[in-house]
């Protein structure tokens, strides 16, 4: 007997536990039950799960008969003619989805060759056990499982074209890349995909040797001639919202270049780009600080007399301008309507992106790095027949990673190249490798891909031979010109006079709890002191009751709250947290008091 | 030339002028002597930490840094009695924290000449080892007609730990007056008085009755001899330092506990700060880390400075702090604002964290030199000028 459960509910038990799951299968094939149903019979327990809900991952599998897949040419025939669809195969019963829980009853052949009549099930093919972005990775098989997933998720940063229509679309953080090409080594799924219609990498010269030690540590180094003639040229993509808003008492937010007696006039070259409504003009080249859209709202605290007040320096600037470090073209500006009904502009900066040190590069086999250094063409080295690579890849990434798909692709995609054909690199189902190297061979090169170079600076021949060949590399969102920060003065938080934090807020960076032990570790006391100066405040204290004094600057005059003025009141330095923490004190009613001493 | 050597007792540690002396060639002029001890005096003071050196944070450092690299793993003994023992990172925290109930007691019992050469090494680890009633007794009988107990006893068990019959009659009586012991082949039986016939009683005793306590030394559950080099030892589960060293056969010179706790009651606080020393050693080099041992002589002399054992925690050592501020920047900030509050207590801002927290130049390192001339103050017929 067992228990049968419906969505980890409880519902009932049945004495037969096979009989039972068999006839839900049963009836799934046959159409009598939705296919979204799976059942799991868990032998050990004895319980009978019944699932229909969302939220499963499945995956299809031909189902399997007394050793015969029910899949017959007969369909495969009528599938090519397009008479039937997969979708009907999946309605007769033929190929049916199973959860990760219904696997576990499932005995699922790889291959037709073995299939023996315990199977209940075939594999569609060995591809359809990946996901749909790993099975984009070349020569997978050949790679270990960690490299394979970390080189799927790589090629969902990378940069490509990701709708036809981005020129009037309206998105956060876009990127383009210029010159997308399909990859000449690829996978089945390449095409199902559609992939190849919208490509999101380019195929480059890759020669995999050191240069200078400006690849070490996962870098990898670029051909400038390849940057001028478009590898890796990206344009990225960023909208300003402006939305005239509506307040309480019929004031409304209003965009137009705002007055000169506005509060918080920014100054007139700030304004200088924009048009008679108030918004910038296409094309116009904006930097750091530039408004894009003028826009000036009521005052934030209305009292009640303040409605019949129609003085107009009560208003504020709250124009839209560029951020610390932001710059570019106005590419597209739209005037349209918030849901609201509100008068809604926005406008699109577009700003061309070349390759640069720092700038993050991929193949597709988890084998990422960063620009270590831009080298002109005429000092690249270069193979007998003239050839310069694109990129300079380190070997030292190899051995540790052990990505021979990598390795194979290099090869394939120089055979590819040399022969104008795709190569297919579907995960089990692949060109061998073997191949690969006799064409490479009947060529004309070296049939293990490496070629003699020679060093282009001094022109000498170098010593080793290098593996040189195609690769399809893809460039990663993440860019230097997006990250990069630094500073040396800045803005201040208002409550502990601390630097922000943050890039976006032009924020310093912390000298932490560890750092801070560093110093005291070297003695280096004085230096400490310098580094936390950032919030140093110089206040008066009163020496009879130990709080701090006022300092009434108008008439230099120093005085304290309690005791009156006439007390000796001196000067410390001290940071200005500790201020606040000892008005956070006087709050839980403790009485700090500081003693002063003459320092010498 | 003694006279010389006793002059430099000052200057130089005692293990020093130990070491020149078994070092020195038998003749040697006193001038020589001499330049050699001024010499050995200068290097000794190079080698001496400078003042204002935070040696504190450095041992911090020191400490810390191998301890994040510390697989969290506990090791196993591989034998026949098989020994489980805390160490790695738990360990390390377990002795730092200065907790009083450690997870695996032990002690390393060191013997005297002929028993440290394997003599009867079996029967004394079994004669250390605490042995209950039901340990030896194969099978508990209940007769409820006749309310007796027949306790069937394992010979073979009795004899290797060294028992016999009478023994065993004595340690019943002794925990249970009332009852009328005697003995049948293989067995004892006991039967209750007849104020206690209760059925309900006859089961109550024969469970208390399997806790009865032969033998040994209570608190060792188990005992394993092993041989280490060319001596045998007995390394057991559980400890009891007073009573081991209380045996005639231990060498008490050697035997210890790992214990911290009960090494400062039995042996005195000296003897716990070394073994807190050893401890941490132990697990740092096991672990195939290299720690200077002075950072952790350091960790020790805080820890038992105060004559008890202080752990690194906000009870132990945090609390000894004499700052405020310093106790309140580690853990319950607010607990010791208001205790300091309560009581109108002063910071002196003599240490480190206060001073970094009111950005003032901290006390080590170029922050602790000052002058020691006084400078006046502005006179009184100067101010009135200005």
């Amino acid at each position: 007997m067992s228990e049968v459960y419906l969505n980890g509910k409880f519902i009932g038990t049945v004495e037969n536990p096979i009989e039972f799951s068999d006839k839900i299968r049963e009836g799934r094939r046959k159409g009598v039950i939705s296919n979204n149903v799976n059942v799991y019979n868990d032998k050990i327990v004895g319980n009978i799960h019944i699932n229909d809900d969302k939220g499963r991952l499945r995956r299809p599998l031909i189902v399997v008969k007394d050793g015969q897949p029910l899949l017959i040419d007969e369909h495969i025939r009528k599938l090519q003619k397009n008479e039937i669809l997969f979708s009907d195969l999946v309605k007769q019963g033929v190929i049916e989805y199973l959860d990760a829980a219904e696997e576990e009853n499932a005995f699922v052949a790889f291959s037709k060759g073995e299939l023996t009549n315990e199977h209940t099930h075939l594999e569609i093919a060995p591809l359809a056990m990946i996901g749909l972005c790993t099975s984009l990775v070349p020569y997978a098989n050949f790679s270990p499982g960690a490299r394979v997933s970390i080189g799927s998720k790589n090629q969902k940063q990378a940069l490509g074209m990701y709708a036809i229509n981005f020129p009037i679309r309206i998105d956060m953080d876009v990127n383009m890349l210029h010159y997308p090409q399909i990859p000449v080594v690829q996978s089945v799924m390449h095409d199902v995909s559609n992939y190849n219609k919208h490509p999101s990498g380019q195929n480059i010269i890759v020669a995999i040797m050191s240069y200078k030690g400006y690849n070490v540590d996962d870098a990898v180094v670029l051909n400038k001639a390849s940057i001028n003639l478009g590898f890796g040229r990206s344009t990225y993509y960023r909208p300003s919202i402006a939305e005239e808003l509506r307040y309480s008492g019929g004031l409304t937010d209003e965009i137009s270049i705002p007055d000169k007696d506005v509060k918080g006039y920014k100054s007139e070259k700030d304004y200088r780009l924009l048009e008679k409504d108030g918004i910038i003009f296409q094309e116009a080249k904006v930097g750091e600080g530039d408004v894009i859209i003028g826009k000036t709202s009521p005052p934030r605290f209305l009292s009640s007399m303040d409605q019949y007040n129609f003085a107009p320096s009560s208003r504020r600037e709250s124009s839209v301008a560029l951020k610390h470090g932001e710059e570019g073209i106005v590419d597209f500006v739209l005037i349209t309507e918030s849901s609201e009904g509100n008068r809604l502009v926005q406008v699109k900066i577009r700003d061309q992106r070349i390759p640069e040190l720092g700038d993050k590069f991929t193949s597709r086999h988890g084998q990422k790095g960063v620009v270590g250094l831009i080298v002109d063409q005429a000092d690249m080295p270069f193979t007998a027949s003239g050839i310069t690579p694109d990129l300079i890849f380190s070997p030292h990434g190899i051995p540790s990673r052990m990505t021979i798909s990598h390795l194979i692709e290099l090869i394939a995609g120089k055979v590819g190249a040399l022969s104008s054909r795709y190569i297919d690199g579907t995960l089990f189902d692949v060109e061998p490798e073997e191949m690969l190297r006799k064409e490479l061979l009947s060529l004309g090169f070296r049939e293990n891909g490496v070629e003699t170079m020679y060093n282009g600076i001094t022109g000498e021949q170098l010593e080793a031979k290098i593996y040189i060949g195609n690769i399809y590399y893809m460039k990663l969102k993440h860019m230097v010109a997006n990250k990069m920060h630094a500073r040396a003065r800045g803005p201040i938080q208002l409550l502990t006079r601390q630097p922000t934090e943050g890039r976006a807020k032009e924020g310093g960076l912390r000298l932490g709890e560890m750092e801070k032990d560093t110093f005291v570790a070297h003695g280096a006391s004085l230096l400490l002191k310098e580094r936390f100066d950032a919030d140093r405040t110089v206040v008066p204290v009163c020496e009879e009751c130990g709080m701090i004094a006022i300092h009434d600057k108008f008439k230099n005059k120093l005085y304290c709250p309690i005791c009156g003025d006439n007390v000796e009141i001196n000067f410390i330095e001290i940071s200005y947290a500790f201020k606040l923490l000892l008005d956070e004190l006087k709050s839980l009613t403790i009485h700090p008091k500081l003693v002063l001493k003459n320092k010498y | 030339m003694n006279r010389l050597f006793k002059k430099y007792e000052g200057k130089l540690p005692l293990k020093v002028i130990n070491d020149i002396k078994e070092k020195l060639p038998k003749k040697i002029s006193e001038a020589k002597l001499k330049k050699i001890l001024e010499e050995v005096v200068m290097e000794y003071n190079k080698m001496l930490v400078q003042p204002g050196e935070s040696v504190g944070l450095v041992s911090a450092e020191s400490i810390g840094e191998p301890g994040t690299q510390m697989t969290l793993n506990t090791f196993h003994f591989a034998g026949v009695a098989e020994m489980n023992i805390t160490m790695g990172l738990p360990r390390i925290i377990e002795i730092l924290d200065g907790k009083k109930t450690i997870e695996t007691p032990m002690t390393e019992i060191y013997l005297k000449k002929p028993y440290s050469q394997g003599k009867n090494i079996k029967k004394l680890a079994l004669s250390i080892k605490e042995t209950k009633l039901n340990e030896i007794v194969s099978e508990f009988m209940v007769n409820i007609a006749e309310s007796k107990i027949e306790l069937r006893v394992d010979e073979k068990r009795m004899e290797s730990i060294g028992v016999n019959y009478p023994v065993i009659q004595k340690c019943i009586k002794a925990s249970f007056k009332e009852l009328a012991l005697s003995k049948k082949g293989d067995s004892i039986i006991l039967k209750l008085s007849e104020k206690e016939k209760e059925l309900n009683q006859l089961f109550k005793v024969k469970e208390k009755i399997k806790e009865v306590y032969i033998q040994g030394i209570k608190g060792i559950t188990q005992v394993l001899p092993i041989k280490k080099g060319s001596e045998f030892l007995i390394i057991t589960a559980g400890t009891n330092l007073k009573k081991v060293l209380e045996l005639d056969f231990v060498d008490k010179t050697r035997t210890i506990s790992n214990n911290i706790f009960e090494i400062a009651s039995v042996l005195g606080i000296e003897a716990a700060r070394q073994a807190i020393i050893n401890e941490v050693f132990k697990v740092i080099q096991n672990q195939g880390l290299n720690v200077d041992i002075r950072h952790l002589m350091l960790v020790a002399d805080t820890m038992c400075a105060t004559g008890t054992i202080k752990g690194v925690t906000r009870y132990g050592v945090v609390k000894e702090k004499a700052s405020v501020l310093a106790r309140a920047s580690f853990e319950t900030p607010i607990k010791h604002i208001f205790n300091a509050s309560l009581i109108g207590e002063v910071d002196h801002l003599n240490s480190v964290v206060e001073n970094v927290m009111l950005n003032q130049p901290v006390p080590v390192g170029t922050g602790l030199p000052g002058l020691v001339t006084k400078v006046k103050r502005e006179p009184e017929w100067l101010k009135n000028k200005h």
